[in-house]
């Protein structure tokens, strides 16, 4: 069970959150005017890093808002833990 | 009890305190504070198992968690039986009652162990190579004599009536293991402020002290163990064993509350599970004897020395009368003046080293010692009754020798217990002098003090463990400290402090050339070092495909006392050192931790919580059948006596076809999305226009997924401007708020729109039925006429002077209203809506009929007549779509080629030729009567019922190029035979609407 | 190739065992082969066997990271089953059982197969409705599938409480021709097999780049024991396929999550067959060797630890103990984590990609041990003959780009 810190709320204990995937995935402004290629990589395409992945995750049993997270998928360490909107930070310079 | 077998004073135990137990029917005594082990070995019982490939008769190896041969059932009663439970850790109490396992007709007498003269013919991995012909004969020949002969105790075969609790905690230091150097760990983090827990596997803290009551540390235990128990930071847990560490140091410890009493409450929780997040964690594990590979080595009555001094020094038990020690190490010498002071004859000390200074100083004690000793093998049947040694120097053996004896004491030097290091994903590292692996660098916030990390002596490890309880007291307080932050690799304590190895070993005695005779290596799972050189003959080279191939620390102890001496053959033979051969990872749990107790209070009605609608009781006290659907319970039908669910069924719809029905439709999902861009919200994401939608009025509403399959529906009210009272499907509810969470927060922040969850705040109450607007006008204080509230109108107002929300909607086909009531007041409203329907016949109806109802009229049901792969023209509604709006969620899906292929499966309406038979759901459309198998059916049926307002079945179905095919006879096979079935539309029931609207 | 029998072991016994040669060799990289297969896990060596048995390449390598058959092949509960849902699925599970049933002769490695029933347990009307759907569905495509009363499923599997549970049972799915194998049996006999047609299994061999010539045609790929050239790479490596395909410059719809499994200590027989529930999220069987064998769930986010949290496998335990009381007093005695890359339509990928001879392999989810020789012999027949194989022709990359998704997960989806 991961201890995830919410940038609103502190750290808590996983089962109070849902994962919410990739993070920096942006929906397309104007979804009509994207040739295949460029959907089918919004819809579906991963980077399922072996190492340091940005991530979403919501609060939903807590303040209920989205959030982002840089973590290391070979150790489930946590780097930080970010405001959805704000960019992705350098994982060289997230103090853990 | 043989008086003979006890000391006369000394050890753990209270002599005065007689218990009765019975062992495989026969009756002795033992005393409290004795296992089962030690009280049958001091009734001069050595055989206690049997193994498990040859059935090979095992005494006791060791005397606690590692014990890999004495494994019984304990039997309380019929419902409380427990397999495969280790002698050493079952506390003795009154009336215990044990049996052996895995062996008929008796323990002594075993028909199994003609496995073991077949040895020659079923070494590892023989069952890889043969049992192949004739095909069919695995499953139903040789597979089942395997199985027969394999498994050790038997399971339970009745319910466990016991309970099982469950404890999350946080501490600032968890402690693991309560030897001195997780005693000195724990006073030194509490004197330091933390928060301090402390768990050991035994009943008694003290670890190896119980074992050494002559060492200093050993004497002041008492005191140690009185202060911490005085201090209100510290928890101490005995019983308690920590058998996996997760990430984010999260510790799961599992401890036993009942099982050493001889009359539990029967209330009370047999185990609690324990879940520990720890802001550092200190292991002092201690470390594990090593055994030594040589032939007969798995004779009963050769013992771990260390177990012997256990035995001896905690529970004044003698292990036998006349020993013989066979030792890689310093340490075990002690084990010899132990119980040569206690009387025992030591008949001999092999030491497998050179001379040395502790093989001098017990040959000037007066015991003879043989230096660079071997073991040639072992003499008895049940028992050892005599050890062949001899010299080995240079691979040649001289000087044999027969040793009688009844105990032969075995050291190969101690293994670190690093599992739990291990499982934290911490590295090992390969100490050389100790043979075995130390704690590397951590990635948790966990450190090892003490014989986990190879400090050995008693005081060396009092003196780590005070040192690192200190430390990560430090780190656990300082007030820059967050969470658990990882370690990221860092070391977290100095190596261990050098200090002049006394000896070990990994891998087998020397026997200077072959021999026939067996070494064991793994000794429950009967592994010898002939079947680790097979494994390696035959290519296995990764220790995993050896220990898979041998199944070599892979029995019931994990390999805790057979691991670094596989590792060690293995090495040998391939000529690289261990760290090149590898260790193969330690996974949870560290000893084997009962389901019950991971389950724990999760069972029956509290396996998952329960959801209830406001009206619940009164459908119990009528009588209806109940469904799950998702958390919820909803009533399925009303049956009154003598009905079936089909005859009433068709009473309910009916009746509201004819006069009116009554339906809870509270489990419903609500959402209220307010502000001042909610209509721009519901544009982004559902497919239908909503700008158009005037206040007061409803409209029926899909939200697809972004990749354009229908993800659920429901009707959406415009209650003001800036406000839509939002339904969904009563098991989307959770989704689709999330979802339109997820929008709102990360693509459209700039939207001002606020989300609330409303299904429990509303109760829902359905009249639907031609009578409906009749019985409800005097109820309401809102004008209901046809002409003033429209089908799909909404309005504010009270019922009974309760404020409501009120819907002129329908999901039957018939004049209908939805009356959203405070669901505080939902059983007040209902049961006065229910007696004001009593005039005019009105019916309660369950999810069943209303099923029905709307089947009749063609509505689907997201989830069944829909399936994630289908898109809104598949269901027919297309119409729903703001054809105008740039973009809504799932919009661009819908233009891949895929999407709108001809050949799509669109929902159409299904009548069979034989009005009276029924498909079932889930039956497969074919082109042709008759059809081969195998055969792509066009689609399936998604719905199907007997409609008994018509007098006929009505089905609706998924069919390939489905409304092309209207009038089309197509085919459904089924059990009792293939149904003509003709294509129709989706709606069977008054097509044009007069009902709804009137 | 010493032929395995029964009495090849009892000749060999007169002599100690020691006549037996290597399963497999372990031979040095050769600079180029004809046909290449990144992954030593079941799908990889068995592709390389039916490369050598069935379409005469035999100059084939195969190479795995750390020793073969350790990722998901060992790591997996072992159930073996086909009644899956949409016809394409339906074909390819079908077309591996069908090759389990004589996989132990076929390869003179006895897999264990044993068809002891896969029971799927159906708590809810929804339930019913989809297990229903499966068993007609299954039965149009020749996939035996059939429904049984709680009262039928509890004289299939005696253990299984049919009482007042949370969530009762009502019925439940049987597929009579599934069951187990053993699991690490299946990589070990593909290996030994491939190794006696000449295929070279390369174990610590971790691939770490890609070479493509101007054309961008894939030409080799560089490793820690060298480059190696080919001109058809096929790559089968499951959880990690996103970091080897990434090397050629591929994108994939996948994530890898965490799945744990545990064992119980060994019981005597207690459990005939295999049971599943969907809805309360547990599987379990009984191994050869008596140890209950139970599936968890996935964790929630992606993960190459091969562990996952306490709460999932507590979940998966609660689940066993209510429908199987009797065992609440079992124990867990080992447990360990895989990683499963799953699809957007939990179906998997298996066809060409974007780069030429390239092939790929992957997004089993918790699926692929029992596709095992199915997958292995149409991955040998796309790689061999650059063309899928009917039955996985439809199982492309482009399927997404297209939408003609194989979406079992959402088939089975819950609502209403």
């Amino acid at each position: 069970m991961l201890l995830i810190n919410c940038p609103y709320c502190g750290e808590r204990p996983e089962p109070e959150f849902v994962y919410g995937g990739e993070a920096h995935i942006a929906r397309p402004k104007d979804p009509d005017s994207q040739g295949p290629q460029d959907w089918v990589r919004y819809l579906y395409r991963r980077d399922n890093t072996r190492g340091v992945h940005a991530e979403r995750w919501r609060h939903t049993h807590g303040c209920g808002r989205f959030f982002n997270a840089l973590r290391d998928t070979t150790t489930d360490h946590f780097l930080v833990t970010y405001k959805t909107g704000e960019p992705r930070p350098d994982p060289a310079k997230a103090t853990p | 009890m043989n008086e003979g077998l006890r000391s006369a004073h000394g050890g753990s135990i209270d002599r005065s305190q007689v218990l009765h137990f019975r062992f495989d029917g026969r009756p002795y005594t033992g005393v409290a504070g004795d296992t089962l082990a030690s009280a049958l070995l001091a009734n001069g019982v050595h055989l206690m198992g049997r193994s498990f490939k040859y059935h090979r008769p095992r005494g006791v190896l060791a005397a606690g968690a590692e014990e890999p041969n004495a494994l019984v059932t304990v039997r309380r009663d019929a419902a409380r039986e427990t397999p495969n439970l280790r002698a050493t850790q079952v506390e003795l109490y009154e009336g215990l009652d044990a049996v052996s396992q895995n062996r008929w007709p008796s323990l002594a007498f075993d028909v199994g162990a003609l496995n073991d003269l077949l040895a020659p013919f079923i070494p590892a991995g023989f069952y890889y190579k043969t049992f192949m012909w004739p095909k069919r004969a695995w499953h139903a020949l040789y597979e089942p004599r395997i199985r027969a002969a394999a498994g050790l105790g038997r399971s339970p075969t009745q319910p466990d009536p016991d309970r099982y609790a469950t404890r999350h905690a946080h501490c600032d230091v968890l402690v693991v293991g309560a030897g001195p150097a997780g005693l000195a760990a724990a006073q030194a983090a509490a004197l330091a402020g933390a928060r301090v827990i402390l768990c050991d596997e035994q009943a008694q803290l003290g670890g190896s002290l119980l074992s050494a009551p002559a060492s200093p540390a050993a004497r002041e235990l008492p005191g140690t163990l009185a202060a911490l128990a005085a201090n209100p930071r510290v928890t101490l847990l005995p019983r308690t064993t920590a058998f996996g560490y997760f990430p984010h140091n999260s510790v799961g410890l599992s401890e036993r509350l009942t099982e050493h009493l001889a009359n539990p409450a029967p209330d009370a929780p047999r185990e609690r599970q324990w879940q520990v997040r720890a802001r550092e964690v200190v292991l002092a594990t201690g470390a594990i004897e090593r055994p030594l590979v040589f032939p007969g080595n798995d004779r009963p009555g050769v013992m771990l020395a260390g177990a012997a001094r256990t035995f001896l020094n905690r529970y004044g038990v003698l292990a036998g009368t006349r020993a013989v020690l066979v030792t890689a190490c310093d340490e075990a010498y002690q084990a010899a003046y132990d119980l040569q002071e206690a009387h025992v004859y030591i008949a001999c000390i092999a030491d497998v080293r050179a001379e040395n200074t502790a093989s001098a100083a017990a040959r000037a004690a007066g015991i003879p010692v043989m230096t660079q000793a071997t073991v040639l093998g072992t003499g008895g049947r049940l028992r050892v009754n005599s050890v062949e040694l001899a010299r080995c120097a240079d691979g040649l053996v001289s000087e044999r020798t027969q040793q009688p004896c009844d105990l032969v004491l075995i050291s190969g030097g101690y293994t670190p217990s690093v599992h739990l290091h291990s499982q934290s994903r911490g590295k090992l590292t390969w100490s050389e002098p100790l043979q075995a692996f130390v704690p590397g660098a951590a990635i948790e916030r966990v450190r090892s003090a003490g014989a986990c990390r190879g400090v050995f002596a008693p005081e060396a490890a009092r003196a780590d463990g005070t040192a690192q309880g200190a430390a990560a007291a430090a780190e656990a307080l300082d007030p820059q400290r967050s969470g658990v932050d990882p370690a990221h690799g860092a070391p977290r304590t100095a190596a261990a402090p050098a200090r002049a190895p006394d000896g070990a070993l990994a891998g087998a005695l020397p026997q200077g050339g072959k021999t026939r005779r067996r070494a064991f290596v793994d000794w429950q799972n009967d592994v010898t070092s002939k079947d680790l050189a097979l494994a390696l003959r035959e290519g296995f080279r990764s220790i995993e495909h050896v220990k898979r191939y041998t199944t070599t620390g892979m029995a019931t102890d994990q390999g805790k006392t057979s691991n670094l001496n596989a590792l060690g053959i293995v090495s040998r033979a391939l000529e690289r050192p261990i760290p090149e051969v590898g260790l193969t990872t330690f996974r949870m749990p560290y000893t084997p931790v009962t389901f019950g107790a991971f389950a724990g209070v999760a069972r029956g009605d509290l396996f998952d919580p329960i959801r209830r609608t406001p009206t619940h009781g009164w459908a119990e006290s009528r009588g209806a059948v109940f469904e799950d659907v998702g958390l919820w319970k909803r009533a399925r039908y009303f049956p009154r006596a003598g009905e079936d669910m089909h005859a009433a069924v068709a009473r309910e719809c009916l009746a509201v076809r004819a006069a009116c029905g009554l339906f809870d439709a509270s489990t419903l999902g609500k959402i209220e999305v307010v502000g001042r861009d909610a209509a721009t919200f519901m544009n982004r994401l559902y497919v239908n226009a909503w700008s158009n939608l005037a206040v007061g009025r409803c409209r029926y509403g899909i939200l697809l997924r972004d990749d354009g399959f229908v993800y659920d529906d429901g009707v959406v009210a415009r209650i003001g401007e800036s406000r839509f009272h939002v339904t969904t499907t009563t098991g989307g509810a959770p989704r689709v708020l999330a979802m339109m969470e997820d929008f709102l927060q990360t693509e459209w922040p700039d939207l001002s729109v606020w989300l609330t969850s409303t299904t429990e705040q509303w109760a829902v109450i359905a009249v639907q039925g031609p009578k409906a607007r009749e019985l409800l006008a005097p109820l309401v204080d809102v004008d209901i006429t046809a002409a003033a509230f429209p089908h799909m109108s909404v309005a504010l107002g009270h019922i009974l002077g309760v404020p409501m929300r009120l819907f002129r909607v329908s999901f039957t086909g018939e004049l209908g209203f939805e009356i959203n009531v405070p669901a505080d007041y939902g059983a007040a409203v209902w049961e006065a809506v229910w007696q004001a329907g009593q005039p005019f016949g009105m019916t309660p109806y369950g999810t069943e009929s209303m099923h029905v109802l709307r089947a009749e009229k063609g509505y689907i049901i997201v989830g069944q007549d829909t399936d994630g792969t289908v898109t809104p023209d598949d269901a027919g509604l297309s119409w729903a779509i703001g054809k105008s709006k740039p973009d809504f969620v799932g919009k661009r899906s819908l233009k891949r080629p895929a999407m709108n292929a001809p050949e799509r499966r669109q929902l159409v309406g299904l009548l069979t030729q034989d009005p009276k038979v029924v498909l079932e759901e889930g039956s497969q459309v074919m082109a042709q009567p008759n059809a081969p198998v195998p055969t792509r059916p066009l689609g399936h049926v998604t719905s199907s019922y007997f409609s008994a307002v018509l007098g006929r079945s009505i089905a609706l179905a998924l069919v390939s190029g489905g409304r092309a095919r209207s009038g089309q006879t197509l085919y459904v096979p089924g059990a009792s035979g293939e149904a003509p079935v003709q294509v129709s539309p989706t709606v069977f029931y008054d097509p044009t609407g007069a009902r709804i609207n009137a | 190739m010493t032929p395995f029998s029964g009495l090849s072991l009892f000749l060999k016994g007169l002599g100690g065992q020691k006549g037996w040669q290597r399963q497999w060799r372990s031979p040095e990289p050769k600079p180029a082969y004809d046909a290449i297969i990144v992954g030593g896990g079941g799908h990889g060596l068995g592709a390389a066997y039916y490369l050598a048995a069935e379409h005469g390449l035999t100059n084939v390598a195969v190479l795995e990271k750390g020793w073969i058959g350790g990722g998901n092949t060992g790591r997996n509960t072992t159930v073996i089953r086909s009644n899956y849902l949409f016809d394409e699925s339906a074909a390819l599970y079908d077309h591996a059982l069908k090759m389990w049933s004589d996989l132990a002769q076929v390869l003179n490695y006895n897999v264990m197969f044993s068809p002891r029933g896969v029971m799927m347990l159906a708590h809810t009307v929804h339930d019913m409705q989809v297990a229903k759907r499966h068993i007609h569905a299954n039965r149009a495509n020749g996939v035996d599938n059939e429904w049984l009363t709680p009262e039928e499923a509890k004289a299939f599997c005696p253990p299984l409480n049919i009482g007042a549970l949370r969530y009762p049972i009502l019925g439940a799915a049987l597929q009579r021709r599934g069951g187990t194998a053993r699991h690490d049996a299946v990589a070990w006999g593909y290996a030994r097999a491939a190794d006696a047609l000449g295929v070279d299994i390369l174990e610590n061999c971790e691939v770490t780049g890609i070479l493509r010539d101007a054309g961008g045609r894939a030409q080799g790929v560089i490793t820690t024991r060298g480059t190696i050239r080919s001109p058809r790479i096929g790559v089968a490596a499951a959880g990690h396929s996103s970091v080897v395909m990434k090397m050629a410059g591929v994108e994939l719809p996948l994530e890898s999550f965490p799945l744990q499994a545990l064992v119980s200590e060994p019981v005597k027989p207690v459990f005939p067959c295999v049971v599943m529930s969907n809805t309360i999220h547990a599987y379990i069987s009984q191994s050869d060797k008596g140890e209950l064998v139970i599936g968890a769930g996935t964790d929630a986010y992606t993960s190459y630890t091969q562990r996952g949290g306490l709460h999932i496998t507590s979940h998966a335990l609660e689940a066993i103990c209510e429908l199987f009381p009797m065992f609440r007093r079992l124990k867990m005695l080992r447990s360990w984590g895989g990683i499963v890359d799953v699809t957007p339509d939990r179906s998997p990928i298996i066809g060409k990609t974007p780069v030429p001879g390239l092939y790929l392999n992957c997004g089993w989810g918790t699926g692929g041990f029992k596709a095992t020789p199915g997958s292995a012999h149409v991955f040998a027949w796309t790689i061999a003959r650059d063309e899928p194989h009917p039955i996985n022709a439809p199982f492309t990359l482009e399927r997404f780009t297209e939408g003609n998704l194989i979406d079992e997960a959402a088939a089975a989806a819950v609502a209403h």
